[in-house]
């Protein structure tokens, strides 16, 4: 059985986006809409992983190290100006799709296996790595013209 | 010469006892005796009173209130009734003023228009046009507002435009939106005449609507007086004649709503066939609400639990109810998620849509509801939907422009980001129009940072030399109300014409014109190379305002400047179906929540993230109302050590917005000429702090400093009034705005800013 292994790439994704919300609340806190809202979404990933822990022990008889860290690979230091803002929501934006895709796999295999208490985590979690997304989206779609039409 | 009530001392005046049909009475003050009349309405709240301005050899000597008119019936506030002296203040713009080597230095229309035409071509070659910002206001008219719109929209194609109306009256809107599918109040106040119980929250209403408190003092005094239930921390005169005053701490409105919603439920005072056949989201409600029990309640907002228990029992068994809603909810944390459990509590009990039942999301200004409907703020002319591309084709084809001239690629920019765009240099050219956001903002030092910002060219319009155009590079002299014509429209639909008095003073023009002029210069065309805008006059703006409305809720279609002129102010919808207009929206329960007709397709009440319309389609509720439950969420910044007590601002009833106007009334000035520090006894007894003390009140972002006034609010909360800025102040008095201290963050749905928290600590400094 595999679902250990995929509960464990969840739970380091969904710690990984609470990192990376924190990471681009301390660094954008100038946009103060930026700040209070990814630190907020960061306590949902953490709260998400809270929930997905017991599971890990529970079904932990396979574990892999996966994922290598993908947000070494994403949040390049280096972005200054206007387009970091833009290229680091990007970044959030590819994060929450690991961790919905990890729900949405997780979600069928339970289904399958009938553990009604992860049924429960997947139904409360996978809808708000949703809203993250959303969010997300709805902001990047906003700041996209002005940063690469307008901005310097 | 009349004045046949004092209204500084009696703000209301004196008691006409109803039930039904309120009485009139005719407010007047006159300085001289008018040799003639003008038809207006009154532009100091958003009450919208019909009144006659009376004029002399040329000058506004008074007004009078218009006995016929369906808001006032005769009656006037004190700040209808003195503001008017403004209008004749010496100190009026009266010329076009350019920054050159540092100081405004007086200038031609043509050099002014000149310079603003020039650098807006320059910057659109080279940044396009999203390097143009407009901060424009709730105080003009739909003709200018139109023509502000179209020339933003379909001219210059910038999304940048929104006004103050961000700060006093987005939250309405957005409520509205969510709820019901667009914007437009289904009440009117003629449903305080018979109602049997008013539920206000967040509102003030004694000291912003007087004359709207009149009524509700008058039935009162009445046969069968409603019961009131009055959500407030402070004890305002509102409280003051509350059934129920419920007064819970900062931030915590939220908590007391969804404890009032519970116990609606428990008690079983809902209408489960109204739930059942005209709204949806009833089931994530009662879960959302269900812990917030009485108890819990209390524990959090400090509201004790009988007093919820109370309030409760008259919201669940009147049979008919007024709820209103303003800044308390607006500019508090959650602020949309609150205003929305207001209008649930109407929908739980199927209390909408006939007499004596309404939801009043009050306005803050005289006109904002103009700048929500036709397009001078965050929103499409005529609650369209900016998401809804059949939407921007009516509009396209209405204006003869490309669809893509039309920027409608996510939501029109909000005010707090187009700011913060100045700020970040992206927007180069800032238009501000008929405001003062160097006192109305939040965290002024940060706006005086911006507006001083080089490489930013700040334009102001306005009548006088406020601390905002006192920054500007451009200053365009502006004609006020009683100088020039155009209509505007309450929060209660009423529309109402206000013609032309009196010559503006000097070379001052109406915003009207100088947008006309600014649209010719920049030379605006249509698809076909005709000029973009096609009126010369505000009466064809309003007919093509008109025809622009038309099909939509706002349908102003039936509406005509003879009809305005022949009567007093008119409701819309006003069309073939309502030829004299409709008291209430959704008589039959069918709400304007369609997919193709909604104007927004909703939103995450906590994260703000817009609903896509493919998800909307999906669930397309198809004229149901929307129960949107929100859970309670902690405020931003909290009292701690350093700054331990709670902030919050507001306003007094003698000033309207940043005092430009009623400052200059001698009377209003004098009834209140000073700001001042409000707190508990049980504070100032720890701070040492006696009545009239000099009290420095210090944020994270600033300090402020007023003369002491104690009682009357919670302890741990210090209330100042948001009117008081640098003007009128000695050079080295310290800063009395209130706005020193403010926040810089805002509601993730409505986006209006929150002036209802803070942080901060207090000291004496006249020791």
């Amino acid at each position: 059985m595999h679902l250990g292994n995929y509960l464990g790439l969840l739970e380091s994704s969904e710690q990984q986006l609470t990192k990376a919300f924190e990471h681009v609340a301390r660094k954008h806190r100038d946009e103060p809409d930026i700040e209070q809202m990814c630190r907020k979404l960061s306590a949902w990933s953490r709260e998400h992983r809270g929930r997905v822990l017991p599971f890990v022990a529970k079904y932990s008889e396979e574990k892999s190290d996966e994922p290598k860290d993908l947000r070494r690979d994403l949040f390049s230091e280096k972005r200054r100006g206007s387009l970091a803002l833009l290229r680091d929501l990007h970044d959030l934006w590819l994060l929450t799709q690991e961790v919905q895709l990890c729900w949405t796999v997780i979600r069928q295999a339970t289904l399958a296996l009938r553990d009604e208490d992860l049924k429960a985590a997947c139904a409360y979690c996978q809808p708000r790595t949703q809203r993250q997304t959303e969010w997300l989206l709805g902001r990047i779609k906003q700041a996209a013209p002005q940063t690469l039409l307008v901005a310097e | 010469m009349t004045e046949n009530r004092d209204s500084i001392l009696d703000i209301w005046g004196p008691r006409t006892p109803y039930f039904g049909e309120w009485p009139e009475r005719v407010d007047e003050r006159t300085t001289e005796e008018p040799d003639h009349w003008v038809q207006s309405a009154c532009v100091l709240c958003s009450n919208g009173c019909g009144c006659d301005i009376g004029v002399k050899d040329g000058r506004i000597v008074g007004v009078r209130g218009r006995a016929v008119d369906r808001v006032n019936h005769g009656r006037l506030g004190p700040k209808g009734l003195h503001g008017w002296e403004a209008n004749n203040s010496p100190d009026r713009l009266t010329t076009p003023l350019i920054r050159r080597n540092g100081q405004l230095v007086p200038a031609t229309w043509d050099e002014a228009m000149g310079l603003l035409v020039a650098k807006s071509k320059e910057l659109i070659e080279q940044h396009t046009s999203s390097s143009i910002g407009f901060y424009t206001s709730g105080q003009l008219f739909i003709e200018d507002y139109y023509t502000l719109g179209v020339l933003g929209k379909a001219g210059l194609g910038t999304p940048h435009m929104d006004g103050n109306t961000r700060l006093c009256t987005a939250t309405a809107g957005a409520a509205l939106k969510i709820s019901f599918g667009t914007d437009g109040q289904a009440g009117s106040y003629a449903d305080l005449d018979t109602t049997e119980a008013v539920l206000l929250v967040g509102h003030n209403m004694a000291s912003q609507q007087t004359v709207l408190w009149t009524r509700i003092l008058d039935r009162l005094a009445g046969p069968n007086p409603p019961r009131l239930v009055v959500i407030d921390p402070r004890r305002t005169f509102t409280a003051e004649q509350a059934t129920v005053h419920l007064a819970p701490r900062a931030g915590t409105n939220v908590a007391v709503l969804n404890g009032l919603l519970r116990l609606l439920i428990e008690n079983g005072h809902v209408d489960y066939d109204f739930i059942e056949n005209h709204t949806v989201g009833f089931e994530e409600l009662v879960k959302t609400v269900g812990k917030w029990t009485p108890e819990r309640v209390e524990a959090l907002t400090g509201v004790p639990a009988g007093q919820l228990q109370a309030a409760a029992q008259i919201l669940g068994t009147c049979r008919t109810l007024v709820s209103t809603v303003l800044q308390g909810v607006y500019q508090s944390m959650q602020g949309t998620a609150a205003a929305v459990q207001v209008n649930n509590i109407n929908l739980l009990r199927g209390l909408i849509g006939s007499e004596g039942n309404a939801i009043l999301q009050m306005n803050g200004q005289p006109t904002s509801q103009n700048t929500r409907e036709c397009g001078a703020d965050g929103d499409l002319p005529g609650f369209r939907n900016w998401d809804n591309p059949a939407h921007i084709y009516e509009l396209a084809r209405l204006w003869n422009v490309h669809p893509d001239k039309i920027p409608h690629w996510a939501p029109p920019t909000h005010a707090m980001q187009i700011w913060r765009y100045c700020e970040t240099g992206s927007i180069k050219l800032l238009w501000i129009q008929a405001t003062n956001p160097v006192v109305s903002m939040p965290e002024l030092g940060r706006i005086r940072k911006i507006l001083e910002q080089k490489g930013l060219l700040v334009v102001v319009q306005d009548a006088f030399l406020t601390e905002t155009a006192q920054l500007a590079d451009i200053v365009l002299p502006a004609a006020l109300w009683g100088e020039k014509t155009g209509t505007f429209t309450n929060t209660d639909r009423t529309v109402h014409i206000s013609h032309k008095a009196v010559e503006p003073p000097g070379q001052a023009r109406a915003d009207f014109d100088i947008f006309l002029d600014y649209a010719r210069r920049m030379d605006f065309r249509d698809q076909d190379g005709a000029p973009l805008i096609k009126w010369d006059t505000p009466e064809e703006a309003f007919e093509a305002w008109k025809a622009c409305s038309k099909g939509r809720p706002c349908d102003y279609s039936g509406l005509s400047y003879a009809r305005l002129s022949a009567g007093s102010g008119i409701q819309w919808p006003c069309n073939e179906e309502h030829p004299n207009g409709a008291a209430h929206l959704y008589p039959d329960h069918q709400f304007n929540t369609h997919a193709d007709y909604c104007e927004s397709y909703g939103y995450d009440l906590v994260t703000g993230a817009e609903t896509s319309p493919e998800a909307y389609r999906a669930h397309d509720p198809n004229g149901r109302a929307r129960l949107l439950a929100a859970d309670y969420e902690v405020p931003h910044e909290q009292p701690d050590a350093d700054f331990p007590l709670w902030f919050t601002t507001g306003r007094v009833v003698y000033h309207f917005h940043t005092r430009t106007k009623t400052g200059r009334a001698r009377a209003l000035q004098q009834a209140a000429p000073e700001a001042f520090v409000q707190l508990a006894a049980e504070d100032a007894a720890r701070y040492d702090i006696a009545e009239g003390d000099l009290v420095e009140v210090a944020s994270r972002r600033g300090r402020a400093t007023a003369p002491a006034r104690i009682g009357g609010i919670e302890p741990g909360l210090v209330f100042m009034p948001f009117h008081y800025g640098a003007w009128g102040q000695a050079a080295d008095a310290p800063a009395r705005a209130a706005n020193e201290l403010t926040l810089t963050e805002w509601d993730p749905v409505s986006k209006q800013p929150h002036f209802k928290y803070a942080a901060v600590r207090i000291r004496k400094t006249n020791a």
